[in-house]
């Protein structure tokens, strides 16, 4: 019984042939397919699979195995707070709940609009800088719960 | 050929066997779960460690990886060996405390009870079904899914799949019967840990009776190049 084919989505057949169909580049095809849509489509991966005539069960097992990837729908932004030692010690569990408060989500769960995920993370090494918020790529240090407001409002 | 030692017997083996291979030819017992002679070993259940000495030095490797050379020395027995054997036994029983399979096991290894926290699983991810399903079957409709204490044995989305034909060779194949499989009327059951499936079992046109997966057949019927009839009758009404 063959899936409900839906229409191939092209974005991912010219990822694929970025990489000539090639097998063992399947984790940087997966990055570059999450790097497209934010996280990897159900059907995106099923595509991924016979364009590469590999298994589900593989394009699967690899997808689920590492925690960058994710098969849920993500936010425009990801946030990390880092709740390794150094911060940890500083607030960063506040800062977390404060965030949490304020957005009204748990860790590794995406507000209704699609605007923010959150996520947690052990040390960044970033530890001067502690306790640490990092959105997208931008890093912000010295946090406190007080401060986590402003810097919400500040994305769109 | 290489000549080695095991357990201060001089045996001969087939250069790159393995070490468990070659003690199973002379009749050398070491006990494992996830070990099946038709799929590449995968070392996962650890249970057939034995102890090499290559460079003076004494040292755990796992049998069912670790290929023999000459003037290797084994043992497959030692107070290290039945240490570490235990210690991973009570690991297991802590996994699957209820599994009568790791339970009979543990009672031969002299482990009575585990001193972890008592999970309650019946699979103990040795992928077994799952080299099976892929290496024999040719299929692969299961798999090892996610990582660390999240790791589960599943179809893709933990869906039924489009490849899987029913065969049951993972139920077969499980050394702990993790994975069930019963045929109720028309139909087929597969149980496995996290999820299930239904398959509809064809019917003989001579007796009447239900006998075997209609995806099963189908799948034997083209890689064999059958013709369209050639299942229609079960193996007991065949001419």
């Amino acid at each position: 019984m063959p899936t409900k084919s839906k229409p191939a989505k092209p974005k991912v057949k010219a990822i694929l042939d970025s990489y000539q169909g090639d097998p063992s580049m399947l984790v940087s095809i997966l990055q570059d397919v999450q790097a497209e849509y934010n996280y990897l489509p159900k059907e995106t991966l099923t595509q991924v699979s016979q364009d590469l005539d590999i298994p589900l069960t593989r394009v699967y097992s690899v997808a689920t195995f590492f925690k960058a990837f994710s098969l849920k729908p993500r936010g425009r932004h990801i946030i990390n707070v880092c709740l390794g030692t150094a911060c940890h010690v500083r607030g960063a569990v506040r800062i977390r709940d404060e965030i949490e408060r304020e957005l009204d989500i748990k860790p590794g769960e995406t507000t209704e609009d699609f605007k923010f995920t959150l996520e947690t993370v052990n040390c960044v090494g970033a530890c001067a800088l502690g306790p640490i918020v990092i959105i997208d790529s931008k890093y912000s240090g010295q946090m406190k719960p007080d401060k986590v407001k402003t810097l919400l409002e500040s994305y769109d | 050929m290489v000549t080695l030692k095991i357990d201060g017997r001089e045996v001969q083996a087939e250069e790159g066997k393995t070490i468990l291979e070659v003690a199973r030819e002379n009749n050398i017992y070491i006990p494992s779960l996830c070990y099946h002679e038709e799929v590449t070993p995968y070392g996962a259940c650890r249970l057939c460690l034995v102890e090499v000495t290559g460079n003076g030095r004494e040292r755990l490797v796992v049998s069912c990886l670790y290929e023999v050379a000459d003037g290797l020395k084994v043992k497959t027995n030692s107070e290290r060996i039945a240490a570490n054997r235990q210690m991973i036994m009570e690991l297991l029983l802590a996994r699957c405390p209820n599994n009568q399979a790791i339970q009979e096991l543990a009672r031969q290894l002299g482990v009575e009870k585990t001193s972890f926290k008592l999970d309650d699983n019946q699979c103990m991810l040795c992928a077994l079904c799952v080299r099976v399903c892929q290496e024999v079957v040719g299929v692969s409709a299961i798999s090892l899914v996610n990582r660390g204490v999240d790791r589960a044995l599943a179809t893709p989305f933990y869906e039924p799949s489009d490849v899987c034909i029913g065969c049951g060779s993972c139920a077969y194949v499980c050394p702990v019967d993790a994975i069930r499989f019963e045929d109720i009327g028309d139909t087929r059951y597969i149980y496995w840990p996290n999820n299930k499936m239904e398959f509809k079992l064809k019917k003989c046109k001579t007796c009447g009776n239900y006998w075997a997966p209609e995806k099963e057949l189908e799948y034997i019927r083209k890689q064999a190049n059958l013709p369209a009839d050639a299942f229609d009758n079960c193996p007991d009404c065949r001419e």
